[in-house]
């Protein structure tokens, strides 16, 4: 702390057991959430996650230890019931899904509650430390395995991993039907219920075996944030669970790096790994947001804004066009703004990247078109005038309807369509309005 | 603790004598009434989970108020500062939730667990941060979220009895906006109100209420109070101006009574006490609810099956006896003398013995069959005019459905069985003046064979 300069140490046997575990945690739960998130069931990781804490009570009353498998069988048991209460309710019920966990989680942790502090006297139990255990004490607890020294977390952990992608390769094919279509799985005598059940016993699994190593508040992130991430990034299922098992491997590594360098900075020591992360997690998943291809925000943004740019250098090059065609002068950049509605600075804008492809030059603050420009401009006057003439006498629109869908078209018009409008249309040498009909420029790409 | 020790301690918390049970009670029942009926629009909104989501997202707000306050200086646990951190992030989580439900591939329950967690993980980084700093006794932050029912204090009280009372007027104000909003959002938007910032305002109420209420009650419980009473008063009408009130007074019911619990059994945490109680409610509503209770739903389903039941007995028996009469070539009044085996009527139906028997014994009691020792059965005069009603309109049906709708003749009992109970008599009269012309005012005969043939009959 004293140090001038941001500094860490590493220690291998500290921090890699650390980042072990939590990459045996959020695979473990990114695998599972990535089905909980494609059938809607986001929640129940959540709530699954609260209320095992009266199954865990209840087999600690019963063995005395925090440490006995029993507290897993009580826990899955737990879990299985919430899930199977929440169908209930919801089904007999017909109370909203949401409510119905809602009712179900709240019921339960409060069961749970009232069962540890009533027999809080004999032992030592209490939900903060059985729902927000530390990831950082991992190391301390250890096996001995083989020869080596393993942190008790990270053989539960690892152990959990293995039984969740175990399910999940046996039963892929199952949890994949009624994920995406129940209805068809039930026809098929697959039962989606019973892939509901087995779900919700894995879920409560990987959180009970991740509660007092890396804590609550892990799972449930690393149970919706990698998945819903993969979710924005691809369409199919086995991409989706290896890209959200890498969205939440790497939000574990970076999240420890960070928890334990980046306060350093400002001159304190390490924070909460769990929180670093979960924070880690949401920032990947604001870049896929932000950045991800075809559904990002840049993305889509970016392609609109593009568009408005042709689109408004196209409008121009034909008003140029169709002032040089009436024998006018070429006009100002007010003119050009008064008549197109466009701003001085994106005309200047479009002045800049047409005369880079030499469409255009300015000669005493006036626009004209180059013989490149003339030949470009010539191809969408044609479009225009083409798709009047088709409007008028296949359409019967009137004539001064012929203008606007005439306008919007004209920048979607390749050569093979001009093709064909001249097939379909009236063989005629002048639009409606009596303009002539420019000729098709030679071939050319 | 003796028994009558027992009893003065529940006057004492009953009449309210101790200023701690003052405080206790009309707080939490305050706070009840309120989220009582925000929930209900939650509820209705299917948003009901929202206020988990948002609970937990008030929890880097207070450690940042807090980590500010220490910066300028102060001991950073100032009541409205940490009150104003707390909303701040609360409110930006709810507009997290409505960001990320613009992008079609997040779903809404999936847009609530990633700003529950994150945000939540940001708090727990943040709460550790503070436990460095020399100032920062972080037990009080973490009291904040977990809440300190029992010890509820009058500026407590105050700070929930203003709020609440805020939220309660705003919600009646907008109370047709709302109601709007949560029925049919799009003709809320057709009708010119601004259904995003509604949406908007409703999570606004969400985070006043929850962060008065977390402070006071925790984190669970909060949750509870905004979705459990307004699930139960669901159960009882279906209408939304009664909804509201029942809401609140089933929210602040189990306040009340869940902290009276608390306060007179040792070692019971009253935020437990009062879900455990708004879960019993729920149940409760569940089973008994008038609109929509599963035991008015059962009884329903019920009535209408023995109703199916007794008329499908009583023309099996009158068929059966029918048959047999023809077979014996007997004259026409000798309907009700002829007996018929149990078994043998047991065998048209797929019915267990134990059900047949009920079903006889119930027949027995309206005085409309007579039985024979413990296998033998006969009409009673009214029990052959009522079977032979029913005969007559099951055959009709079966008629109909042959000359008319073309249908087999080996297949219209089946469907005629499923369709005879809901034939009321302005149907079977226009039957009649179809079909009566075939028979010149006879009774019909069955038009199809009927299976106790094959398996020899009626023996005597």
């Amino acid at each position: 702390m004293n140090d001038a300069l941001p500094t860490f140490q590493w220690y291998w046997d500290l921090d890699g057991w650390i980042i072990l575990a939590g990459i045996f945690c959020s695979a473990s739960a990114a695998l599972l959430g990535s089905f909980l998130v494609l059938r809607r069931m986001s929640m129940l990781g959540d709530a699954i996650s609260h209320a095992v804490l009266p199954g865990l009570a209840a087999a600690f009353f019963l063995t005395g230890s925090r440490q006995s498998g029993l507290m897993f069988v009580g826990a899955i048991l737990v879990g299985v019931l919430t899930s199977w209460l929440t169908q209930w309710t919801r089904q007999i019920g017909k109370v909203d899904e949401g409510a119905a966990i809602g009712v179900v989680f709240t019921g339960l942790f409060a069961l749970g509650l009232v069962m540890i502090v009533r027999g809080a006297d004999s032992v030592d139990l209490d939900p903060g430390c059985v729902l927000y255990g530390s990831i950082e004490l991992t190391p301390l607890d250890r096996y001995r395995v083989a020869g080596i020294e393993i942190p008790r977390a990270v053989v539960m952990l690892g152990s959990v991993l293995l039984i969740n992608l175990t399910a999940i390769v046996l039963f892929y094919r199952q949890l994949k039907i009624t994920s995406f279509d129940p209805a068809l799985a039930d026809s098929l005598g697959i039962s989606s219920r019973a892939m509901h059940y087995l779900l919700a016993a894995l879920v409560a699994l990987t959180a009970v075996a991740s509660f007092e190593s890396v804590g609550n508040i892990l799972v449930v992130a690393m149970l919706i944030v990698p998945p819903a991430t993969a979710a924005l990034l691809t369409d199919r299922l086995s991409t989706m669970l290896a890209v959200s098992v890498t969205i939440g491997i790497v939000a574990t590594v970076s999240g420890h790096l960070g928890a334990i360098t980046v306060p350093r900075i400002w001159g304190y020591s390490s924070v909460s790994t769990a929180g670093g992360m979960t924070i880690a997690a949401g920032i990947l998943l604001v870049g896929t947001i932000v950045f991800a291809p075809r559904t990002g925000l840049v993305w889509s943004v970016g392609k609109r804004w593009l568009w408005g740019i042709r689109v408004n250098c196209e409008d121009v090059l034909a008003l140029l066009y169709r002032k040089e065609e009436r024998g006018e002068p070429g006009p100002t950049v007010n003119t050009l703004s008064k008549q197109l509605l466009l701003s001085h600075r994106s005309l200047w804008l479009y002045r800049w990247l047409l005369s880079l492809r030499s469409y255009v030059r300015v000669e005493k603050s006036e626009w004209k078109l180059t013989e490149r420009g003339r030949m470009a401009a010539q191809d969408l006057v044609r479009s225009h005038r083409l798709w009047e003439n088709y409007f008028a006498s296949e359409v019967g629109l009137p004539t001064e309807q012929l203008h606007q869908p005439a306008e919007r078209l004209e920048h979607f018009t390749g050569s093979q369509i001009r093709k064909q409008l001249l097939e379909h249309g009236p063989s005629q040498d002048v639009d409606p309005h009596g303009k002539p009909i420019p000729p098709e420029r030679n071939p050319s790409p | 603790m003796n028994g009558s020790d027992i009893l003065v301690q529940i006057l004492r918390v009953i009449t309210l004598q101790d200023y701690n049970t003052r405080m206790v009670m009309l707080g939490t029942g305050l706070l009840g009434a309120a989220t009582g009926v925000i929930g209900v629009f939650l509820l209705l909104r299917k948003r009901a989970l929202l206020g988990d989501a948002i609970s937990h997202a008030t929890l880097p707000g207070v450690c940042l108020a807090f980590l500010i306050g220490v910066a300028n200086g102060g001991s950073g646990k100032s009541m409205s500062m940490l009150l104003l951190g707390a909303a701040a992030t609360g409110l930006l989580g709810g507009l997290a939730i409505l960001g990320l439900r613009q992008f079609r591939r997040i779903k809404e329950d999936a847009a609530l667990g990633i700003v529950l967690s994150i945000f939540f993980g940001l708090g727990i980084l943040l709460l550790t941060l503070i436990q460095q700093i020399p100032e920062g006794h972080a037990a009080g932050l973490e009291g904040f979220i977990y809440g300190k029912t029992a010890s509820m204090i009058a500026e407590d009280a105050m700070l929930i009895a203003s709020v609440t009372s805020c939220v309660l007027l705003l919600a009646l104000l907008l109370y047709r906006p709302l109601q709007l909003l949560c029925f049919d959002e799009g003709y809320a938007a057709s009708q010119g109100w601004p259904v995003l910032w509604l949406d908007g305002l409703l999570m606004a109420l969400v985070v006043a209420i929850t962060i008065v209420g977390l402070q006071a009650v925790g984190l669970i419980m909060m949750i509870a109070l905004l979705v459990i009473p307004a699930a139960a008063s669901r159960f009882w009408t279906h209408q939304l101006p009664k909804m509201l009130p029942l809401s609140a007074a089933l929210a602040t019911l189990s306040c009340l009574v869940g902290a009276t619990i608390s306060a007179i059994t040792p070692r019971v945490p009253s935020g437990a006490a009062i879900v455990l109680i708004a879960v019993g409610i729920f149940l409760v509503s569940m089973f008994f609810g008038k609109a929509r209770g599963i035991y008015w739903n059962w009884l329903r389903n019920w009535k209408l099956k023995s109703s199916y039941d007794r008329e499908h007995l009583l023309r099996d028996l009158y068929e059966l006896v029918e048959l047999e009469r023809d077979q014996k070539k007997l004259g026409k009044q000798a309907l009700t003398d002829i007996s018929i085996p149990v078994d043998v009527i047991e065998k048209r139906r797929l019915w267990s013995h134990g059900r047949m028997l009920r079903l006889l014994y119930r027949l027995q009691l309206q005085g409309l069959v007579l039985m024979q020792g413990k296998d033998l059965v006969r009409f009673t005069a009214s029990g052959c005019k009522e079977a032979e009603r029913l005969t007559y309109d099951h055959r009709l049906w079966e008629l109909y459905l042959m000359t008319y709708a073309d249908v087999d003749p080996m297949r219209v009992d089946r469907s005629a069985d499923d369709t005879e109970h809901a034939l009321d008599p302005e149907i079977i009269g226009s039957l009649k003046a179809i079909i009566d012309k075939e028979w010149n005012g006879e009774f019909p005969p069955s038009p199809h064979p009927l299976e106790s043939t094959e398996q020899g009959g009626a023996k005597r």
